[in-house]
């Protein structure tokens, strides 16, 4: 129980096991999830380690197996999802998951490239089928041309998809006898192709072309790439061979193609043929692929859990000693104390899985090595512990800062953002996110994982804001009015105050005047800021007043709560002596100081007095530090002066008692150490200096020096610390301004408008302009000013608290888990 | 007495949730953490909401209104 408020007591353990029963201990202790294992071979490099055969095999393993995944997902074959696998992985199933899978795999690689050799020839003979087909048209309009070759050319337009081409004839008699040239090339070429045929031959040659259309049923390639058939007829052998090295230049596939009808309708059916067969070929192997690859996927999950299991149980093995007789292992493990039984349990049941005889040996051992840092987490606290781990591990049993987080976060969070209506649409959000948490997780988004993880955080942080937001008297800007409001116009008025009804025709603005009674009930509005602020002009007077006193009140409360946190600390490790040399003064400079502002601000709002003769506290606390008390009127109360010479000067006489009381009682001990070598029972830890022999002076001159220099920094960074973590604190002020006037902003300059308008099209105006004004609420004052609070928030915990008391230096607990392998992933 | 009543009211309230509500909590692993989580809120909550209480208590100066508030605020309001 006490668990969560420091870190638990570790113990270092050692573990005897025999080498047969070894991989079902570890995968015992792998599913407990509570032990973390040492190096015990330090010294050696990775690849000189035991069993670094076995994780290579791994590592090969689970590559198959993601070659095996991407094929499965890419043929869309659906991977299910639920699997069992409590089968215990022992290295037999090494060997054989390693044959399997490389059988797999050579499988899908024959499948694949059999595969893509079938689709290109499928092509191929496809494209032929096109140009045997879209020729015909093409050979007919030449043979007819060639027939009336005396007349003269005309212009004749074909169908659509045929283009024409003037065609120049040379003026011999007779019919010529046209070479051709027939091919396939992709369609974002011809053009180029095109222009660089007339740049050569300057129009000596007939070109047609034409787009293929594939059909539905014929497309079986995975991406169907445009392409067109041309021919191009020419004369002469020569001008055949540029033009067939022109074709290769651009990638277009040539084929023969026969001159006369009866020989191209052979071709045809042929080709018709071929397709078929090969259309039927490939339907079979994309069967078989799919077969092979359902079969594969069925037990892909729980191979891949089981080689994961196996890598970590070797690379833990790799962390163990084996001894000479190779029988057994030697372990050292750290476990918290109170698992030790659940731990012996474990590898019992591990050990009779195994069949061995002889049950493992559990050994605590003392040691003087720092133990890792456990804080025992359940869903609800883990995102707040993960939050203070990002600034800092704590020192073993150091005191938690995570429990008091909890609230002290989300709080100070809510007094920057202060906005009910916000606070609620936040609080939505996150009830969303917690009865809906399985469904995002599986999203696998890094941001959303995130905000998963955050659900709670953002949980508190809403409702906290609504609290907030009700003090503030702060709803998307506008306020409630349920008690009445203290303040009250009327008695401003003749015959009872100063104004009449030309007053009000005067000017603009007037002030109500406090001291007029009946102006002022005399009892403040029961809960949070008066409503009338709202619509008062000088608002931000008396808002920033209240605010930033509020943000010193509430920085002094939570930093001395910091500082009573280390004393706490100090009891646990009965270190006395600290309390009484940095507790105290610790806690008189802060009270002196601080307190004693805090106590003016308390006496300036509960005592009655006149605005004229009202001292400015900030003025009171500057002249109470350089002792001036020269200028009239400025006492709140009889005795000021006196008091608060007093505490200056306390205050002032703490800082030597800081500085030089703990160093010079070291100092003085360590000569009481010198004087008498003869005694062997020196206490081991004397405020952390390392006990050598005792005559070694050098060594002890220079940690004195240490000392003091330690002991003068911290003096240093808590006194200016603490006037500047004070003045720190008023971010909570200014943020929460930003907000409330970011929140005016969007009413008055988006919805007011809208609302405003009085002609019958208002309505639609308004539901467009409320969708604006939602979306930039969203963003600007959810989004973004949350993340803002939420980062100073942040900021104030970490450094304006924990530097109070938290060292942080300590170092995470990281057992082998195969649950956290397995929600890493 | 219109000032003692919401003070006597919400300093009970929060006195009964920071206070009393501890001992109810049933014993298991989480009863630390609840009861800090209770006595925390209870303070800072109360802590806020006095503070906001008193600065209101002796105003030095009173809110400025335009005209146009003032004539509704004549008429509507007590």
């Amino acid at each position: 129980m006490d668990s969560f408020f420091r870190s638990e007591e570790m113990c270092l353990v050692q573990l005897f096991f025999q080498t047969e029963s070894a991989h079902n201990c570890i995968n015992e202790l792998g599913h407990l999830g509570l032990v973390q294992f040492k190096d015990l071979n330090p010294g050696t490099v990775a690849f000189q380690r035991r069993f670094v055969k076995e994780v290579k095999k791994c590592e090969e393993m689970e590559r198959i197996l993601r070659f095996l995944e991407n094929e499965v997902v890419k043929s869309n074959i659906p991977i299910p999802a639920d699997f069992t696998s409590e089968t215990i992985p022992v290295p037999r199933d090494v060997l054989d998951l390693e044959s399997r899978f490389d059988k797999l795999e050579q499988e899908l690689k024959e499948i694949n490239s059999n595969r893509d050799t079938l689709r290109q020839n499928f092509t191929q003979l496809m494209e032929i089928n096109h140009l045997l087909q879209m020729t015909d048209d093409f050979f007919e309009e030449a043979e007819s041309q060639l027939s009336i070759s005396e007349l003269p050319s005309e212009e004749s337009v074909y169908s659509s998809r045929v283009t024409c081409r003037r065609t120049s004839y040379t003026s011999t008699n007779g019919p010529l006898k046209l070479g051709f040239v027939a091919g396939v090339i992709k369609h974002e070429r011809f053009p180029a192709f095109e222009k660089i045929l007339w740049r050569l031959f300057h129009g000596n040659f007939v070109l047609r072309h034409a787009e293929i259309k594939p059909h539905e049923e014929e497309n079986m390639a995975e991406d169907p790439v445009k392409k067109d058939v041309f021919v191009v007829f020419v004369q002469g052998d020569q001008i055949r061979g540029k033009i067939r090295k022109l074709c290769d230049g651009f990638h277009a596939s040539m084929y023969p193609c026969p001159n006369n009808a009866y020989a191209r309708k052979e071709m045809r059916t042929n080709v018709n043929t071929r397709i078929e067969d090969l259309r039927l070929v490939l339907k079979r192997t994309e069967e078989f692929r799919e077969t092979t690859l359902t079969a594969a996927a069925a037990n892909l999950q729980e191979w891949a859990s089981k080689v994961k299991k196996m890598k970590a149980i070797y690379y833990t093995l790799n962390l163990c000693n084996i001894d000479i007789t190779q029988k057994l292992i030697v372990a050292e493990i750290w476990c918290p104390v109170s698992d030790l039984n659940s731990v012996h349990t474990a590898l019992i049941h591990g050990s009779e899985q195994s069949g061995s005889s002889l049950s493992p040996v559990v050994n605590r051992i003392q040691t003087q090595q720092t133990p890792p840092t456990f804080n025992r987490v359940t869903s609800f606290t883990s995102g707040f512990q993960s939050i203070i781990d990002a600034y800092g591990v704590g020192n073993y049993q150091e005191i938690n800062p995570a429990p008091y987080t909890m609230v002290t976060f989300p709080f100070l969070f809510a007094v920057m953002f202060g906005d009910c209506g916000h606070g609620l649409v936040m609080t939505l959000l996150a009830l969303w996110l917690i009865l809906h948490q399985e469904h995002f997780r599986k999203l696998k988004n890094e941001l959303i994982d995130m905000l998963v993880d955050g659900r709670y955080i953002i949980f508190l942080m809403g409702l906290f804001s609504i609290y907030t937001g009700l003090i503030y008297n702060d709803c998307f800007s506008k306020s409630f009015n349920v008690f009445g409001s203290s303040w009250s116009v009327r008695p401003m008025f003749h015959p009872h105050g100063p104004w009449t009804n030309d007053t009000l025709h005067d000017s603009g603005h007037l002030h109500l005047d406090p001291l007029v009674s009946g102006v002022y009930s005399g009892n403040p509005y029961p809960f949070g800021v008066d409503p009338i602020w709202n619509i008062a002009s000088n608002k931000l007077s008396f808002l920033n007043s209240y605010k930033m006193k509020m943000s010193v009140i509430m920085g002094v409360a939570h930093m001395l709560f910091g500082v009573t946190l280390s004393l706490v600390n100090y009891i646990f490790f009965r270190n006395l002596k600290d309390v009484a040399l940095q507790f105290i003064p610790e806690v008189i400079f802060m009270l002196s100081l601080f307190g004693y502002l805090i106590f003016l601000i308390l006496y300036k709002w509960c005592v009655v007095m006149k605005s004229e003769s009202a001292p400015s506290i900030l003025l009171l606390f500057i002249n109470m530090m350089l002792f001036d008390y020269s200028s009239e009127g400025t006492v709140l109360y009889r005795t000021q002066k006196p008091v608060q010479i007093f505490l200056v000067v306390v205050a002032v006489l703490m800082v030597p008692w800081l500085l030089f009381a703990k160093p010079l009682l070291l100092y003085r001990k360590h000569k009481q150490l010198k004087l008498k070598p003869s005694t062997n029972k020196l206490p081991m830890q004397v405020f952390g200096i390392s006990n050598q022999e005792a005559s070694d002076n050098r060594k002890e001159k220079v940690s004195m020096a240490d000392i003091f220099v330690y002991q003068g920094i911290h003096t240093i960074e808590y006194c200016l610390g603490c006037i500047s973590n004070t003045a720190s604190y008023l971010r909570l002020w200014a943020l929460s301004l930003a907000h409330a006037e970011l929140s005016e902003v969007l009413w008055k300059m988006v919805l007011q408008v809208a609302l405003r308008v009085t002609s019958g099209m208002g309505s639609v105006l308004l539901a467009v302009t409320f969708a604006a004004f939602a979306v930039l609420t969203v963003t600007i004052l959810l989004v973004m000013e949350g993340l803002s609070a939420f980062l100073h928030a942040l900021r104030l915990h970490w450094v304006e608290f924990q530097n109070k008391f938290y060292k942080g230096s300590g170092y995470k607990f990281t057992p082998l888990s195969f649950d956290r392998m397995r929600d890493m992933q | 007495m219109a000032f003692s009543i919401p003070m006597v009211i919400v300093t009970l309230f929060w006195g009964f949730v920071g206070g009393v509500v501890p001992w109810f909590i049933p014993k298991g692993p989480n009863r630390g953490v609840v009861i800090t989580m209770l006595v925390l809120t209870a303070v800072c909550c109360y802590l806020f909401w006095l503070i906001a209480i008193l600065s209101q208590l002796n105003p030095l100066f009173g809110p400025a209104l335009s005209n146009d508030t003032i004539w509704y605020l004549q008429f509507h309001w007590r």
